[in-house]
């Protein structure tokens, strides 16, 4: 599809559907009925109809009518709307975005869509903004401004193949997608919102935001609020396609990922905050960081995929499940902890990356070459910010970036290479004296010394706090010249688990005590009005509003069904 | 290789009013390009002044990014050393990812990323052989001795109860008298303890922590927030 595009006007790939001729001013039924009822439900501050029309009716009108077209301009949908500024900014963002995901964008087509991001996020941090959206439509937009920047750094970095036209049009229109634009907007988003602020009085329950998913419940709009919440997961995104994974981390500080948010609300959120968490912390060594949280997030997708199947999300959602499976594939190779991850993710990354692991932990070329494989298949696509010199040669440098990031991971694998061999050894053994270890790794005293304390230094991360942790699950000290072997393991994150059970139960719980409740308001009714009765099972003449008489697992049937029984015969 | 510095207090409270003044910067306006040369400075100054900034020297290395044309290659050299002096924390390579693969070319840079390697992989007889090689890239940074040498000190005590003193002579680069006083000094300070071994010579017995000493691991890593209890008091009340 690339290379084939027209530069003077918005046609579809030429060769595609030659039947159907794209005309921006034709405006068909379904199209004029959708921008009328979005234009009112958004006055009307009707979320969930927004949202259903924006998930639902906009997907099934492009399945049907624009699956190789864009949608009718907004200058033909605009009197349908009152000529709504606002309105029409939005409606651009979706225009734009089924672009991008339908067709190739023109490089026009690029500036103008940075253009209307400019002007939308500027009404938004002018508060002028009153309107409630879904959060699944706010997430998309700064998930979407990301990924058009990222893609059009990739497209700009291709210069070999530049026409004149391109290269002129490049020079011309330098502010769109400028990188210190990019960060500033999502920065200012997250100033302007006050964000960072509101998390902070959320924890000492001076303010509601993660209790309300952060819907405004007083009148107000969520707007610029959600978005300067995404806008954090944006900037982390933005540095991790720069190389720059400790500001990354920085900018996500303040979302407490150990807890349910407003991040997690949004599956294609929580799952972009954790892939690139993940990915940053593997980067910086904290392997049993990265290692929990792909875990977590693999079993919750494991769990929840089967109610994403019809919405758009759902490619999405599998490519970044396959692509942490391969990020978690190599930090295990680098740092088994096995223990640290749950039965359901274990089978099934055994069954993806099982013989593969098994031969990167051989750290020789093949090993090298499956870390190069799996790393360049999971890693986000990175980007050279600063635009080319038009003057030099024209080359394609897209891949520079990558080259780089990858290059610097093998190196440091490479440092490890000597580390596997070691732990085999520490496995068999409690003590052992230097010497004996070092004839059987065939290297000298000398160097057997530097490999333990290269083990040592390489397990034990530093986090942004400067507190050394230990990443071995087998670890040793040297007394003089006896190297003495124990078993280190971090510890599982029980109290997590157990805080979440006791409110699930205590949930569970309150669900029987009201159902209790109520069938016996219902026996109570009834009781007066006829005769004894008693529970199917006839076990007991129990008058039912006598609930000790319930039933055990061990019996056939379930109080449930006992229940409705009883209610039928009522 | 040391130098003697001595700030005069109108020095210190400039420096020290400088210095809040770019964290500020970095932190409320990183992505600027205008306070480029305030973070060039900002470089100098943790040089001479022996402080240290990571936020201050990444943000100026993705301006450098976003900006090619701008970039010092004596700055970003200078930010490298730094980082080495911060080891054991990952701060040289986080420095290293964004910088150009052509720069990291450069011989300044092959020589840094040589020595980081040594570093890394524990080899300080090589580090020290190499860093007496380069002795003109590495002077311009008043206490990198230092540094390197708390590096060195950090992992034998992560690896060893008891050292031999030869293992530390190397890991540090001090012999004879020197080593003598430098082990008095952690004695008097740092809860060194010497011991004498009738074949061997000196032992010195490290400091215990968690990681050489397995029993005093606490398992603080399995801790709750009180504010996350404070949740489910009304459950369990």
């Amino acid at each position: 599809m690339a290379g084939m595009t027209s530069y003077d006007h918005d046609l579809p790939v030429p060769g595609e559907s030659p039947s159907i001729v794209y005309d921006p001013n034709h405006v068909p039924d379904s199209v004029k009925s959708f921008v009328v009822h979005m234009y009112r439900h958004i006055r009307e501050k009707n979320v969930y109809e927004i949202h259903q029309m924006y998930e639902n009716s906009f997907q099934s009108i492009s399945d049907r009518l624009f699956k190789d077209s864009p949608w009718p301009s907004v200058d033909a949908v605009a009197p349908y709307v009152d000529n709504d500024h606002v309105f029409c900014l939005l409606y651009r963002e979706m225009w734009f975005r089924h672009l991008y995901a339908r067709l190739s964008p023109t490089p026009k087509q690029r500036i103008d869509s940075w253009d209307n991001y400019c002007s939308l996020f500027q009404v938004v941090l002018h508060g002028v903004v009153n309107m409630q959206l879904p959060n699944q439509w706010l997430w998309d937009m700064v998930d979407e401004f990301v990924y058009q920047f990222q893609s059009f750094c990739q497209y700009r970095a291709k210069m070999k193949n530049k026409t004149e036209q391109e290269i002129a049009l490049l020079r011309q229109y330098d502010q769109a997608w400028n990188v210190y634009g990019v960060l500033n907007f999502l920065q200012a988003l997250v100033e302007k919102s006050m964000i960072i602020q509101i998390l902070e009085q959320e924890k000492e329950g001076l303010e509601q935001f993660t209790a309300t998913d952060g819907y405004d419940y007083s009148g107000g709009s969520n707007v610029l609020k959600v978005l300067g919440y995404f806008s954090m997961i944006g900037l982390l995104r933005v540095h991790c396609l720069l190389g720059d994974y400790h500001t990354g981390l920085k900018c996500l500080v303040p979302i407490d990922i150990s807890q349910q948010g407003v991040y997690t609300s949004v599956i294609g959120s929580h799952i972009t905050t954790i892939y690139h968490y993940g990915f940053a912390n593997l980067m910086l060594r904290r392997y049993v960081e990265a290692i929990r949280e792909f875990n977590k997030i693999l079993v919750y997708i494991f769990k929840t995929k089967q109610y994403h199947q019809k919405s758009p999300q759902y490619e999405q959602i599998l490519k970044k499940n396959e692509q942490m499976y391969a990020l978690l594939a190599i930090s295990l190779s680098l740092c088994p902890q096995v223990k640290l991850v749950d039965e359901t993710v274990n089978s099934q990354l055994r069954e993806k990356y099982g013989e593969k692991m098994l031969r990167m932990q051989r750290y020789d070329d093949e090993a090298f070459a499956l870390y190069d494989e799996l790393f360049s298949y999971a890693c986000p696509k990175f980007i050279t910010p600063a635009p080319p010199s038009y003057e030099e040669p024209l080359v394609n440098y897209n891949q520079d970036a990558y080259r780089l990031q990858l290059k610097l991971f093998l190196y440091e694998v490479k440092q490890q290479q000597l580390l596997s061999g070691v732990r085999t050894y520490l496995k068999v053994y409690s003590t052992i004296s230097l010497g004996k270890l070092a004839t059987y790794m065939e290297v000298d005293e000398p160097t057997l010394r530097t490999i333990l304390m290269t083990y040592k230094h390489k397990t034990h991360s530093v986090d942004s706090d400067g507190k050394i942790t230990s990443n071995a699950d087998i670890d040793f000290y040297i007394d003089d010249d006896m190297i003495h072997v124990f078993e280190s393991k971090p510890a599982k994150r029980n109290g997590d688990y157990f805080m979440r059970q006791i409110v699930k139960l205590e949930g569970v719980m309150t669900d029987i005590d009201r159902i209790k409740l109520e069938f016996v308001r219902k026996c109570t009714r009834l009781k007066s009005s006829s005769s004894i009765l008693f529970c199917p099972c006839r076990r007991a003449s129990a008058e039912l509003n006598d609930l000790s008489h319930v039933h055990s697992a061990s019996t056939n049937t379930s109080f449930q069904s006992h229940r409705s029984r009883a209610l039928v015969t009522l | 290789m040391g130098r003697e510095m001595s700030n005069s207090t109108t020095n210190q409270k400039q420096q020290s009013a400088m210095s809040y003044t770019v964290e500020q910067l970095v932190a409320v306006n990183p992505y600027n390009p205008d306070i480029l040369p305030d973070l060039e400075n900002y470089v100098n100054e943790q040089v001479s002044s022996e402080t240290y900034s990571l936020n201050a020297n990444l943000c100026l290395l993705r301006l450098y990014q976003f900006e090619p044309e701008r970039m010092s290659t004596q700055i970003v050299a200078r930010i490298l050393i730094k980082a080495l002096m911060a080891m054991p924390a990952p701060d040289f390579s986080l420095c290293l990812f964004l910088i150009p693969e052509r720069v990291q070319m450069e011989e300044q840079f092959k020589t840094l990323i040589v020595l980081s390697h040594y570093l890394e992989t524990a080899r300080f007889r090589q580090f020290w052989d190499e860093a007496a090689k380069s002795r003109h890239i590495l002077e311009v940074v008043p206490g990198f001795e230092q540094a390197i040498q708390a590096y060195a000190v950090h992992v034998l005590s992560l690896t060893y109860q008891k050292v031999p003193r030869s293992i530390l002579a190397e890991s540090i680069n001090i012999e004879g008298l020197s080593l003598d006083k430098f082990i008095e000094h952690h004695v008097a300070n740092s809860g060194w303890a010497i011991e004498k071994n009738q074949n061997k010579g000196q032992l010195i017995i490290l400091p215990s922590n968690e990681f050489n000493h397995p029993e005093l691991k606490k398992s603080t890593a399995d801790g709750i927030p009180l504010e996350h209890i404070t949740r489910i008091l009304p459950i369990l009340g």
